[in-house]
């Protein structure tokens, strides 16, 4: 099961929350297949100075987005996007073999988030990135195609809140 | 034959199986009902409810595990799944664990004997729960019926977080309840209970399953009431969807 230290980012998870006009914002997950992360990030001079999540899922959904946020905070760019699944799971001494999937969920919505700000500034991507945000959109795509009905509620859920 | 639970093991609903019965004995077939749930705990008339073979297990009313039995009407023929040593007339060759069925036996006893008082303790508590837990939280549902369900099982459905965020946030305050979400499964999909039922995956995601027993409290029920609404908040503050 999980190790102590997934439980204790479980039970008293860092930098949870929304971050008010958010300079990138990275969206993953599916609703229907239980994780949904959106990942909010501050930038400045190049470095990520704030960081928060908002999840929709298990303990280990709930852990990573904890240890994500701490593992890029303070971190350039260049640095965060070297930061891998291994990362996660390292520092969190481990994760189920079932659940190595939520580790890869924090990574691409940190990956996302970083997209976000640099297409929104008109700041170059790197060729690497731009593949990165390919195949999570890809794989996106396929699955609401899939669940079309299913994750339209899902938006509605979220602007009901902002209403 | 016809197969069909007397009463769902998850969402707690007890399912109408003298009328399946009734039409099945009309028609010539054989009705069999799984009561693991139920025997021992409702009051099962085999010719009022039409069945002809009926299973039990002595593990889910109190007894040792390692015996069950099976109820077979008169005259309904069955073939032995297991050959050898010719045991139980032929029908399940093994040899029989005597202590085991001594044991099953008993606890049939007491269960009988206490059925009554119990069911109307259970109700009581169940009742206090399932109404404590709908008024103090918000967007909560109960998954299964209203009123024709176990005395022990409440079924809830919390909406826009996570099963099993639920049940390990109440683990570690001493509440120990399961969930049908697909995170805690080992195949990753949603209960296929609670799909037929026709409930949209992302919602079966958000269930939880509380169930009492001979030794639950009113005082643990008030705990779990205390506790619950504060576990979902902070579920919910972590959680896109609002």
């Amino acid at each position: 099961m999980y190790t102590k230290k997934t439980l204790k980012h479980f039970n008293n998870p860092k930098n949870y929350g929304k971050i008010k006009d958010p300079d990138g914002i990275g969206k993953v997950g599916n609703i229907i297949c239980g994780d949904v992360m959106w990942l909010y990030i501050k930038v400045k001079k190049d470095k990520i100075t704030d960081i928060k999540f908002e999840t929709f899922g298990c303990v280990a959904a709930i852990a990573t987005s904890s240890e994500i946020t701490e593992l890029a905070k303070g971190k350039t760019l260049t640095d965060a996007l070297r930061l891998g699944k291994d990362d996660i799971i390292g520092a969190l001494g481990g994760l189920p073999p079932v659940k190595i999937h939520c580790s890869v969920l924090a990574i691409d919505a940190l990956a996302e988030a970083i997209f976000d700000y640099l297409t929104k500034n008109k700041l170059p991507v790197s060729e690497d990135l731009i593949k990165r945000h390919e195949v999570i959109q890809k794989h996106k795509e396929v699955i609401e195609e899939k669940y079309h009905d299913w994750t339209e509620m899902e938006e509605e859920m979220h602007e009901g809140s902002n209403g | 034959m016809v197969s069909v639970m007397h009463a769902n093991n998850e969402i707690g609903t007890i399912n109408s199986i003298g009328e399946i019965g009734k039409i099945c004995r009309e028609r010539g077939i054989y009705f069999h009902t799984d009561a693991a749930q139920t025997f021992g705990k409702l009051p099962i008339d085999v010719n009022r409810l039409n069945i002809d073979l009926l299973t039990a297990s002595a593990h889910k009313m109190y007894g040792p595990k390692g015996a069950a039995m099976l109820y077979v009407r008169t005259g309904v023929k069955i073939k032995p799944l297991l050959h050898g040593g010719g045991h139980e007339n032929g029908l399940r060759s093994s040899t029989v664990n005597a202590p085991a069925i001594v044991g099953f036996a008993e606890s049939v006893k007491i269960c009988l004997q206490e059925m009554k008082q119990e069911n109307r303790r259970l109700i009581k508590l169940r009742d206090k729960l399932i109404k404590g837990i709908l008024k103090n939280i918000p967007d909560s549902y109960l998954n299964g019926h209203p009123a024709k369900r176990l005395p022990n099982n409440a079924n809830f459905r919390f909406a826009y977080i996570e099963g099993e965020a639920i049940i390990m946030q109440l683990d570690a305050l001493n509440i120990a309840a399961s969930t049908a979400s697909a995170c805690s499964s080992p195949k990753l999909q949603p209960s296929h209970v609670l799909l037929a039922c026709g409930m949209r995956p992302q919602d079966a995601h958000g269930s939880l399953r509380l169930t009492l027993g001979r030794w639950t409290t009113e005082r643990e029920i008030g705990q779990v009431l205390k506790i619950l609404p504060g576990v979902v908040e902070k579920l919910r503050k972590m959680s896109p969807f609002k």
